[in-house]
């Protein structure tokens, strides 16, 4: 399984994501620059955290329209993973690969804590490896989380079984507690919480390298340590 | 000319924004306010082109980067 991070001028997260990837889990890394027009040879795309391009005009906006998220685009399209953390997830949005928007925080304030979240469903290469009703600790460090979607988007979600993570106490006013979804074809995951900041029990949570284990296959989840 | 665009929160979404600018409105003395809601406005300078054609761009641009149509809705006019 090879990965693939995607920088964006004011992404602040691709270190540590590529930290986890690379060094923790052993796999063959790469940074993605955002004007690249093709992703390489890559498994897994991950959109990581940050603050791309300022959140000028909304969060991701204009993100979205680099050259590489058309790539991006297609790769998911083709069946490719694509894993959004935080800003990631916002982008996803923007993009139309995941419905919804992520809007300010119910509170206004950005807020940074750990969270607790629960795995709604293993049904997804990202939450394979864990159960259902399993709790996550893992932080968030965002001022626009709150996702929301029209009720009848919200159905759909439940229906299809397409909330991958709940917050046990929802901090930004998301609807239905989401904290992470994926698309229709479920090869496309979007969270609001960091995984990669809870990858090491050094860090106070290694609850997140689950989902990263997740995305491995089964004979490589068994190599590593 | 001129495009001057107003991007607004939809109603159905969440304005935690215009909620707390009312809530000081109100503190402050100003009574008799029942709603706010916090937008944005944009202006952009054009050149070139009929009226109706720089219509039909700036709805474009609307459409795909200037407002995110889940959340927002926009108005436009050309001057």
């Amino acid at each position: 399984m090879k990965f693939g991070i995607v920088q964006f001028p004011g992404s602040n997260c691709d270190q540590d994501a590529y930290h986890v990837l690379a060094d923790v889990l052993g796999r063959p890394t790469r940074y993605i620059w955002h004007k690249d027009t093709r992703l390489g040879d890559v498994d897994c795309v991950v959109i990581p955290g940050g603050f791309s391009f300022g959140d000028y005009l909304r969060t991701g906006a204009i993100a979205r329209f680099s050259p590489a998220m058309k790539a991006v685009v297609e790769h998911a399209n083709a069946g490719g993973l694509v894993l959004g953390i935080c800003n990631g997830f916002q982008i996803l949005c923007e993009a139309h690969l995941l419905p919804g928007a992520l809007i300010r925080n119910r509170g206004l304030k950005f807020v940074c804590d750990w969270m607790r979240v629960r795995v709604e469903t293993t049904n997804s290469p990202f939450t394979n490896v864990c159960h259902t009703g399993q709790i996550l600790r893992l932080p968030i460090a965002h001022c626009d989380g709150c996702y929301f979607a029209e009720p009848q988007i919200i159905e759909q979600l439940r229906r299809e079984d397409r909330v991958l993570l709940r917050y046990c106490d929802n901090p930004n006013g998301s609807v239905d507690d989401i904290a992470g979804i994926c698309n229709e074809t479920r090869n496309v995951f979007g969270l609001m919480p960091h995984p990669e900041r809870a990858s090491e029990r050094l860090l106070g949570s290694d609850d997140g390298r689950l989902i990263f284990e997740s995305i491995l296959p089964c004979h490589e989840t068994a190599a590593v340590n | 000319m001129k495009a001057k665009i107003i991007v607004m929160p939809k109603r159905t979404v969440l304005d935690p924004q215009g909620k707390t600018v009312l809530h000081a409105l109100d503190s402050m003395g100003f009574k008799g306010i029942r709603e706010v809601r916090v937008g944005t406005v944009m202006e952009i300078e054009l050149e070139g082109g009929s009226k109706a054609e720089l219509q039909k761009k700036i709805d474009e641009a609307c459409h795909k980067l200037l407002s995110n149509p889940v959340i927002e809705e926009y108005t436009f006019e050309i001057v």
